[in-house]
């Protein structure tokens, strides 16, 4: 038995069945951080000083400090929706070994963030600014918490189809392509996200 | 794609299987059990609240087990604190591992490829997925009842602060939770993307049967309202993991003492998240309930039902509106006049579909030859329970009324109606109207009548008295049902009643189990009629019953008609299928 629309198009509809299925997830997405974006408006303007001043003062400091690393990491994540852009072009032009080098390069920029945040982290935790300090240590760290480990998960789909996964190129070539079309959407929308979060938590404080 | 001809072992075939029909009766056996477990929790509460502090019969000794087990003291009676326990846990159960699975997991996953001419979901590994993530969820949940403290107490709706200082079983409930919204996601991406890509040639929108529109209007609901208190419960573990303060005021006093924390968060905040998904939620229960009663009463009047469009319209709307009348449950917390004023007005505009879907269902009954099986006797029966439930809420829409019947009995009283004759007589009869495609063989339609009557008369002994109780102002959530109250004592004496009424009515269900399995035990018929209900929809017209293995039909179906045409002049029967091209073709 075959599902129908599994890789080629519905004549009605223009779509594959998986690239209905992931905008229907990223929906889904968009109204997860539309939650979490909605506590961070209710928070904030509930309080009487923004970021509120804790056991150990205020973040503002530290956060001055943290903007030049945090535009590196924008710049980095932009970089990284180009090359996934770039490798499925290469798919489309039949080119396995550019598509192999652009979607190194994406997960080369997402290992790069990763890092750039470990040490964002471990810096203010270090000076006691945990998550329990104050409503926007703990919006801070739960909302990139969660995007970060969107990027992870990002990070394994894609290290699959760099891995074994690309072995389907060889039978179902338009099917691969598809699936990195998808994964690369799912990759945007993650970029899209910080691209919002930048400028709350960093940008307008 | 698997070869459809080589044999399949037993786990594959039955346990990690990934077509839709073992799906759907996987989630359906499952639900259905945690639908007794949640309704037995209830027993054990209305004996607490027939018969305060007096041990529990027959299962004393299990109560005071677990209760001890809980660190709480008990001689074999529901301690307070157990009865918080199971209030919480009944609510839980019974919507996210009871309905929300037979609905959307057993009858969407079932019915829906079968309607539509599909061969299986779009997404069967997904499918499969969403099924075991459900049932970690599920066994998360049962988890946690054996924890110090017990289960979550916090109620279904986790209040904070309350939710957030509570024992070990909450973090267990947010867990269980985010297992349950990521199944409800993938489930009801998957139903979305079939309904919209595997429709069967000539399957056109205003063709689908009401069933499947109202599957699609309720997975929207799923998609769009889940995340958000997928957000509020991440935002809670951390709350209760990470100490922050997400949901706590500053200067909060508990027990006599300053909670260290450092405050600035608002309780508020989690209601708003929370009624963001639970209001649609509502709709989740009934709008796949108002479905089977849809393809029912079109089969068993032998006429179209009356005013299609209307109903697709209004349910439509009914979802679109589900999203901005969710502060109507939050009208006493003091979010402020404008925002009741809103939220008032949109809630009388979302009770206008619901009037045309019951109306244009009682209407379908005029002039129609009504057979009076079991499906039908439940869908009957649904009409004016639903309609209740619905009227009851009315008032309950208007924020100056809500100053006396909140947090009231009559709210109980209210969803109740709403949910457990709406939607569950619904449940039944979809059971026993979709069984014989399910297995090939007939219910027992006796037994059924049984089931129908005392489960109609005893539902009704159940939650009648709670809107008076409510009026009179009994609060609810009361371990003792109002024992200690003196507003209460006026109307304290129905309380056996409901609570006779409670256990009576799972006296009732046991014709049902006697006829599920007894008739699972009949030998099938050589060649069983897979169309016993002579109806039109393509799951009867043109698969086997029940249905072959994977793909469900031997050429794909082309659909030329409606779903309802019952009874067209000039046909020589009174039922005219989807696919037949020409009438009088059969």
């Amino acid at each position: 038995m075959e599902i129908p629309y599994n890789v080629q198009v519905r004549e009605d509809t223009g779509l594959y069945n998986s690239k209905l299925g992931i905008w229907l997830f990223l929906a889904s997405e968009v109204m997860l951080f539309g939650g979490l974006f909605s506590a961070y408006i209710l928070l904030r303007t509930g309080a009487p000083v923004w970021p509120p001043i804790g056991e150990h003062g205020s973040i503002m400091h530290i956060l001055k400090e943290t903007i030049p690393h945090a535009t590196f990491n924008t710049v980095v994540l932009i970089a990284s929706s180009v090359t996934m852009v770039m490798a499925w072009v290469s798919l489309k032009m039949k080119d396995l070994r550019k598509f192999r080098i652009y979607l190194g390069t994406t997960l080369l920029c997402a290992l790069v963030f990763l890092i750039v945040k470990y040490f964002e982290y471990s810096h203010k935790i270090h000076e006691g600014f945990v998550p329990s300090h104050d409503t926007y240590m703990a919006l801070y760290f739960t909302l990139t918490g969660l995007h970060g480990l969107h990027i992870i998960g990002g990070m394994i789909v894609l290290g699959y189809f760099f891995g074994p996964g690309i072995k389907m190129w060889n039978n179902e070539p338009e099917r691969f392509t598809n699936r990195i079309e998808i994964v690369g959407l799912y990759w945007h929308f993650v970029d899209l996200v910080w691209i919002f979060l930048f400028p709350i938590l960093y940008l307008l404080n | 794609m698997s070869d459809s001809h080589h044999e399949e072992s037993f786990w594959r075939k039955y346990i990690f299987s990934t077509d839709h029909k073992t799906i759907g009766i996987q989630y359906g056996i499952t639900a259905l059990l945690f639908l007794f477990f949640g309704f037995s929790l209830m027993m054990v509460m209305r004996w607490q609240l027939a018969f305060p502090d007096q041990a529990v019969p027959v299962i004393g000794g299990l109560i005071q087990w677990l209760a001890e087990l809980n660190g709480f003291a008990s001689i074999g009676n529901l301690p307070s604190d157990l009865y918080n326990v199971f209030g919480a846990m009944h609510g839980t159960i019974m919507i996210f591992l009871g309905v929300v699975p037979l609905v959307v997991g057993a009858f969407g996953n079932y019915v829906v490829p079968l309607q539509i001419g599909a061969p299986d979901m779009a997404f069967p590994k997904l499918n499969m997925t969403s099924y075991w993530v459900y049932f970690i969820g599920g066994v998360i949940m049962l988890v946690s009842f054996f924890l110090p403290g017990g289960a979550a107490n916090s109620g279904w709706t986790s209040y904070p602060p309350l939710s957030v200082i509570a024992t070990t079983g909450q973090t267990f409930w947010l867990l269980g939770m985010v297992f349950l919204i990521t199944s409800s996601l993938l489930g009801s991406i998957n139903i979305i993307v079939t309904i919209i890509q595997l429709r069967a040639p000539g399957l056109t929108w205003m063709r689908l049967p009401f069933f499947v529109w109202a599957q699609f209007v309720t997975s929207f609901l799923l998609v769009l309202a889940f995340p958000p208190l997928e957000a509020a419960g991440f935002f809670q573990l951390m709350d209760r993991v990470f100490d922050t303060s997400f949901f706590l005021p500053s200067g909060l006093v508990v027990g006599g003492e300053a909670l260290d924390v450092s405050g600035g968060g608002s309780p508020l905040l989690w209601q708003h998240l929370f009624w963001f998904l639970a209001h649609p939620e509502v709709y989740v229960l009934i709008l796949p309930g108002m479905g089977v009663i849809a393809e029912i009463i079109a089969n068993n009047t032998r006429k179209p039902i009356w005013g299609y469009k209307s109903l697709v319209y209004s349910v439509v709307f009914l979802g679109f509106m589900s999203f901005i009348v969710w502060a109507h449950h939050m009208f006493m917390t003091g979010m402020g006049q404008g925002m009741s004023i809103f939220f008032q007005t949109t809630t009388m505009i979302i009770s206008v579909p619901s009037v045309i879907i019951l109306s244009c269902f009682m209407l379908s009954l005029w002039g129609g030859s009504i057979r009076f099986n079991t499906p039908m006797l439940f869908a009957l029966g649904w009409i004016p329970m639903f309609g209740i439930g619905g009227l009851t809420g009315l008032p309950l829409g208007l924020s100056t009324l809500d100053i006396h019947l909140h947090d009231t009995y009559y709210v109980i009283g209210h969803f109740h109606y709403v949910v457990a004759p709406g939607t569950i007589f619904a449940i039944f009869a979809g059971i026993y109207y979709w069984f014989p495609k399910m297995t090939g063989k007939m219910l027992d339609e006796t037994l059924g009548k049984i089931h129908f009557f005392f489960s109609f008369i005893f539902m009704n002994g159940i939650f009648w008295p709670m809107l008076i109780q409510g009026m009179a102002g009994v609060s609810r959530r009361l371990a003792d049902g109002g024992e200690s109250y003196a507003h209460a004592q006026g109307t304290l004496h129905l309380n056996e009643f409901m609570s006779y009424s409670a256990w009576l009515l799972a006296i009732a269900q046991i014709p049902f189990i006697i006829n599920l399995i007894r008739t699972l035990l009949r030998k099938k018929a050589a060649e069983p009629d897979p169309n016993p209900w002579r109806a039109t929809t393509i799951e009867w017209t043109d698969t086997t019953s029940p249905p072959m293995g994977h793909g469900n039909f031997e050429k794909v179906p082309t659909v030329y008609r409606g779903p309802y045409e019952y009874s067209v002049p000039g046909d020589s029967s009174d039922f005219t299928p989807q696919t037949s091209k020409l009438i009088k073709d059969r």
